[in-house]
């Protein structure tokens, strides 16, 4: 079983590694919306400390999902994902695979660079810690919601809008305890709980969600 | 069993429904129309000014039952989906379908309402209440699937597509319902407590409840005529629709 | 007290007479354009049936 889970990772990895425009075009959008924020806001500091977690999380949601459209398209174009549908191995597992792939290439590099990030509003490095562990533990959640979406559009002409649509409002504890963590720190009572809830959610999504995944994908490739 | 099982398969078939539909649809507008008239005559004329809010506490007559039916046919559409996805009756998500326009109206209405009621109350029209925050993400979502089933050519996927979706959000709202009030008393927002401090007549309860009914019955003589739209347009093509519709021309 | 005088919400009248009238608008404007559907997908099927009576 995990054989096949790293076999799928391995390929999904190594494919996007060859291609590594989409890695980057994530990651970029994600370094430009949050440098935007302080020329619309102005660049006094204390604002900006202020609202430097909502921004940076608000920013990481909107990236994650920006890339979550390439999740199955490459493999529904060239027909790979009608062979996965039919393997042996159950599909939902294939799915965690693919979402942990997905989110190797697209989510890490963001929690990677969000604490560099969060030097732009000067935060100060506990909050930074507090960040870099939120992201660790939301944006997997993020993928794996995601994913639900994704297969749900697959195909479809206005895919891009709609899974923003569809997404978006299921976002919002992740967005809510992700972003709270970093501001309960800064405030300086402590993120420990918001962290434990974002593990909590964590957990839930990765038992509900492939489920949810693997039967979009059915019927979307009916 | 067998018998009445047999019987409720029955009426799952667009063509054995339609007819029942048209039956049921007038008798729920009237039972609406009528209760709904009872409620107004009740809100503006029975129910006492309240000493706290004066005339301005009115709204909830309609914000209150607003707020009930757009939660209460989310959790409807969650049970049609279900029930069509284990027993593969296409009904159900016609169902479903016909009645997420009315729940999302509800949901507008809830939050149209609650704004006109917070203006006076707090000076804002808007406040990010944690009730007011989760009513507006329930239209986020009733959107969303409006927009997915909308999307989808083929109509068996749109069928169950849409009815993932509407699973996925019912265990999702619990979630984003305890988040948001998390939020919301973590950042000390405003609280509304539209019932807690002005001790609730007993006058206003029953008003509330009456327009509630009256609302349930609407939502339920507009979903039967929505539904008989869905099925015509699907079923054009099928012979008993054209001898239906041949016999009354 | 008179009709008028219970219709009369004083310095509320805006917002109660803005609730209540939008939500009647609205659950009249919704049965009037279920109405308007189910007779288009009606009148649709009578023109499916007319076209393959002329073509008999």
């Amino acid at each position: 079983m995990f054989e096949t889970l790293a076999w799928i990772i391995r390929r999904d990895v190594t494919i996007a590694l060859r291609r590594r425009t989409d890695v980057f075009t994530t990651l970029i959008f994600f370094v430009i919306v949050i440098s935007l924020f302080p020329l619309g806001v102005g660049p006094d500091l204390d604002t900006l400390r202020l609202i430097a977690p909502g921004v940076v999380w608000v920013g990481a949601l909107l990236a994650s999902m920006l890339a979550l459209e390439q999740l199955f398209l490459a493999d529904h174009r060239d027909g790979t994902l009608e062979q996965i549908l039919l393997a042996p191995q159950p599909l939902s597992l294939l799915v965690i695979g693919k979402v942990i792939a997905h989110w190797l290439i697209t989510g890490l590099p963001l929690v990677i660079m969000a604490p560099v990030l969060g030097l732009q509003y000067d935060l100060s490095g506990e909050a930074l810690l507090v960040m870099l562990w939120s992201l660790l533990l939301g944006t997997p959640t993020l993928s794996l919601l995601g994913a639900i979406a994704a297969a749900l559009t697959l195909g479809l002409r206005a895919g891009g809008v709609l899974v923003a649509l569809l997404v978006l409002p299921l976002y919002i504890p992740v967005l809510i305890f992700g972003a709270g963590a970093v501001e309960a720190t800064t405030s300086g009572l402590g993120g420990g709980a918001h962290l434990s809830l974002l593990g909590a959610i964590l957990l839930l999504a990765l038992l509900g969600t492939p489920l949810a995944t693997a039967a979009a994908l059915r019927v979307s490739s009916e | 069993m067998q018998n009445r099982l047999i019987n409720w398969f029955k009426f799952s078939s667009p063509a054995t429904f339609y007819p029942l539909a048209g039956r049921l649809a007038p008798i729920f507008w009237v039972v609406a129309v009528t209760l709904i008239a009872i409620g107004l005559y009740m809100s503006f004329f029975v129910a006492p000014v309240d000493y706290k809010q004066g005339d301005g506490y009115r709204i909830i007559f309609v914000h209150v039952p607003a707020s009930w039916m757009s939660m209460f046919i989310y959790l409807i559409m969650a049970g049609w989906s279900a029930i069509g996805l284990t027993f593969n009756t296409r009904l159900s998500f016609m169902m479903a379908q016909a009645l997420a326009p009315t729940g999302a109206l509800f949901a507008f209405i809830s939050l149209w309402t609650g704004s006109f009621w917070g203006k006076p109350m707090w000076g804002t029209w808007w406040v990010w209440d944690a009730r007011i925050t989760s009513e507006l993400i329930l239209l986020f979502l009733y959107l969303g699937y409006m927009a997915l089933v909308a999307a989808i050519d083929d109509r068996r996927r749109a069928d169950r597509a849409g009815a993932i979706l509407l699973l996925v959000g019912v265990v999702n709202i619990p979630i984003i319902y305890f988040s948001v009030k998390w939020w919301n008393t973590l950042h000390q927002g405003a609280t509304i407590r539209m019932n807690g401090q002005t001790s609730m007549d007993e006058t206003m309860l029953l008003t509330m409840l009456i327009m509630a009914l009256g609302f349930w019955a609407y939502s339920i003589a507009a979903a039967m005529v929505r539904v008989q739209s869905i099925i015509l347009e699907r079923e054009a093509g099928s012979t008993w629709a054209q001898d239906l519709i041949g016999e009354r021309a | 007290m008179s009709f008028l005088d219970a219709l009369d919400m004083g310095k509320y009248a805006l917002y109660v007479w803005g609730s209540f009238g939008v939500t009647a608008l609205c659950m009249i404007i919704e049965p009037l354009l279920l109405r308007g559907r189910l007779d288009k997908a009606r009148r649709r099927i009578a023109r499916l049936n007319r076209m393959e009576s002329n073509e008999q």
